[in-house]
């Protein structure tokens, strides 16, 4: 096309500088010095919170209860069998949640008459599941769905409670969504319009693709919480960790099988969590860089 | 008959008239240009033109048909108007040549690999072989523009729309973008381009118009309108475009 100013010939070979060498001796000597700080007050904020709690005057009678090595290994097997239902309950609730929010979300920015009221569900829907506490839902989803007696409604406790996690997780992801798809810069809707692409296909091709990369973060963010949440099932009774830990505390009268349990959440979440934390630091870098 | 015919058209943004009843021809394979002063309406009626806009008033024919008719059919329209905008606006999640082949696939229902000989013709003929796989933001600005031009030719409109296309590059880069509209005249398109390049303005346009506050204040070919203006508002404008060194 053009002419292209062809590059000018550069020095030779680079050769780092004595000044650029005593720099980076510095940056070093500066890196470790910070390190050994952390180290130090790390350590002293730990020695000062064990030294506070156990000096407390409840701490023997906490340590009997809730440290008891022998109930603890003697309950998390039930505890840990428990677990893999809030595993399975967790994995396909995150299924359903991610296709009630997607559709939740597309319908409330459907602007064609005809489906005005699919758009005025969507708002209503999000709307109440929102603004109802998580447990309170698993409790008319688990006692008030069977009691209506209607063919086909499962009697499942798992299965219920999986419904009651998705109308209220399906709220909030439908909000990511929402917030993501308006994220995307009116323009590129122009541009695809502008190319003849109709509302669906600029939806499908140019706004959602960028939409979900955007929401990841926060969706992963929900599904940490998520995972959590489906410990709340246990108040309609299914046999999940944190039901056995209450069964076998109520044996015992030890609390340990609970800090089994909470181990075991805490065993699933923090990896999501740092992998969350991973992913947005990533896509800081991209947008920063 | 005209290929594109405006006649009489208004547009208010919140009570304020941005284009006051504009009157405008344009023949099959005329190049026509709009300048003015920023803010004086030329992307407005560039938009309203591509129907991302709606007119308040007054009547645009494409091919005789009217395209501001409520019952027509806008994805239809615009499948035969290109327009590009000042930032290039690419899908920055596709690559150059998925950018290019999206709407001849989807919209005009081209074979996949046929789209694709046909973006990668294109590719070659605007210097930007060996782009294909790569994404808007490896590019360098006027590679955008380029591909954005080029991704508006694959649909082998009737008319092109050019919205200031060169004026988010740098000098260097301007050229590049100017070469291509002027191939684009010597193959026979129709275009309707805003721009401040003057000169290259005066270079290409068989029509030039010059608006004011939403008025088409005058128009004519190239010489009878920046040499011997008539109004003196277009005598000012150009003035103040000598001044600043746009010329
Ligand atoms: N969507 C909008 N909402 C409100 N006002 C708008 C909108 N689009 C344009 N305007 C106003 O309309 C007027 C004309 O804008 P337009 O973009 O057409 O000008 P322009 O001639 O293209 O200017 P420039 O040379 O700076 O691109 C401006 O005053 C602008 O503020
Ligand atoms: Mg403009």
């Amino acid at each position: 096309m053009s002419d292209r100013i062809s590059p000018v010939e550069g020095p030779g070979d680079w050769v780092k500088s004595e000044r650029q060498h005593e720099r980076e001796r510095l940056r070093r000597s500066h890196g470790r010095r910070s390190a050994s700080i952390a180290t130090v007050s790390t350590v002293v904020f730990l020695v000062l919170v064990v030294w506070g709690v156990t000096s407390s005057p409840g701490w023997p009678r906490v340590a009997a209860t809730f440290l008891d090595g022998e109930e603890f290994v003697h309950a998390l097997p039930d505890v840990l069998s428990g677990f893999v239902l809030n595993i399975k309950m967790f994995l396909i609730t995150e299924v359903l949640v991610l296709a009630v929010g997607l559709l939740v979300a597309l319908a409330r920015g459907i602007r064609t008459p005809a489906f005005f009221p699919i758009r005025a569900l969507a708002t209503l829907y999000t709307d109440i599941f929102r603004g109802v506490p998580t447990i309170l839902l698993i409790l008319l989803v688990g006692f008030g769905l069977p009691a209506l007696r209607l063919q086909g409604i499962p009697t499942d406790l798992a299965t219920l409670g999986i419904i009651a996690l998705t109308l209220s997780y399906g709220a909030y992801v439908a909000e990511v969504f929402r917030s993501g798809i308006e994220s995307i810069h009116p323009s590129q809707v122009a541009a695809a319009r502008s190319l003849g692409l109709s509302h669906a296909k600029t939806m499908r091709f140019v706004v959602l693709p960028q939409a979900t990369r955007r929401v990841v973060p926060p969706l992963l963010n929900d599904f940490v919480s998520l995972q959590k949440d489906t410990a709340l099932v246990a108040v309609i009774g299914p046999l999940e960790a944190l039901r056995m830990a209450q069964i076998h505390v109520a044996h015992s009268f030890k609390y340990s099988p609970y800090l089994a349990s909470a181990l075991l959440f805490l065993l699933l979440t923090i990896p999501l969590a740092r992998f969350t934390d991973h992913l947005a630091a990533r896509t800081r870098r991209r947008r920063g860089a | 008959m005209s290929l594109l015919s405006i006649d009489g058209v208004w547009k208010h943004f919140h009570g304020q008239s941005v284009l006051r009843g504009i009157d405008l021809e344009v023949d099959a394979h005329e190049v026509v240009s709009l300048i003015g002063a920023s803010g004086s309406g030329k992307s407005t009626l560039l938009r309203c033109v591509n129907l991302l806009e709606t007119v308040d008033d007054g009547v645009i024919l494409l091919d005789g048909e009217d395209i501001t008719d409520p019952r027509i059919d806008v994805d239809d329209v615009r499948k035969r108007i290109g327009i590009v905008f000042q930032s290039f606006n690419l899908f920055p999640h596709m690559t150059v040549l998925d950018n290019i082949t999206l709407a001849p696939r989807q919209v005009h229902r081209v074979a996949k690999a046929q789209a694709e000989e046909q973006a990668h013709e294109l590719l070659v003929r605007f210097g930007l072989e060996g782009k294909a796989r790569a994404f808007p933001d490896q590019l360098s600005g006027g590679q955008q523009q380029r591909v954005a031009i080029i991704r508006a030719l694959a649909t082998q409109p009737r008319l092109m729309l050019l919205d200031e296309v060169t004026s988010a590059l740098d000098p260097q880069l301007v050229v590049e973008v100017l070469a291509i509209i002027r191939e684009l005249k010597d193959s026979g398109m129709t275009m309707v381009l805003t721009t401040h390049e003057m000169s290259f303005c005066r270079d290409i346009s068989d029509t030039v118009c010059f608006l004011d506050g939403g008025v088409l204040v005058e128009k004519g070919p190239p010489e009878q309108l920046f040499d011997a203006p008539e109004h003196p508002r277009t005598k000012e404008f150009l003035r103040s475009v000598v001044h600043s060194g746009r010329f």
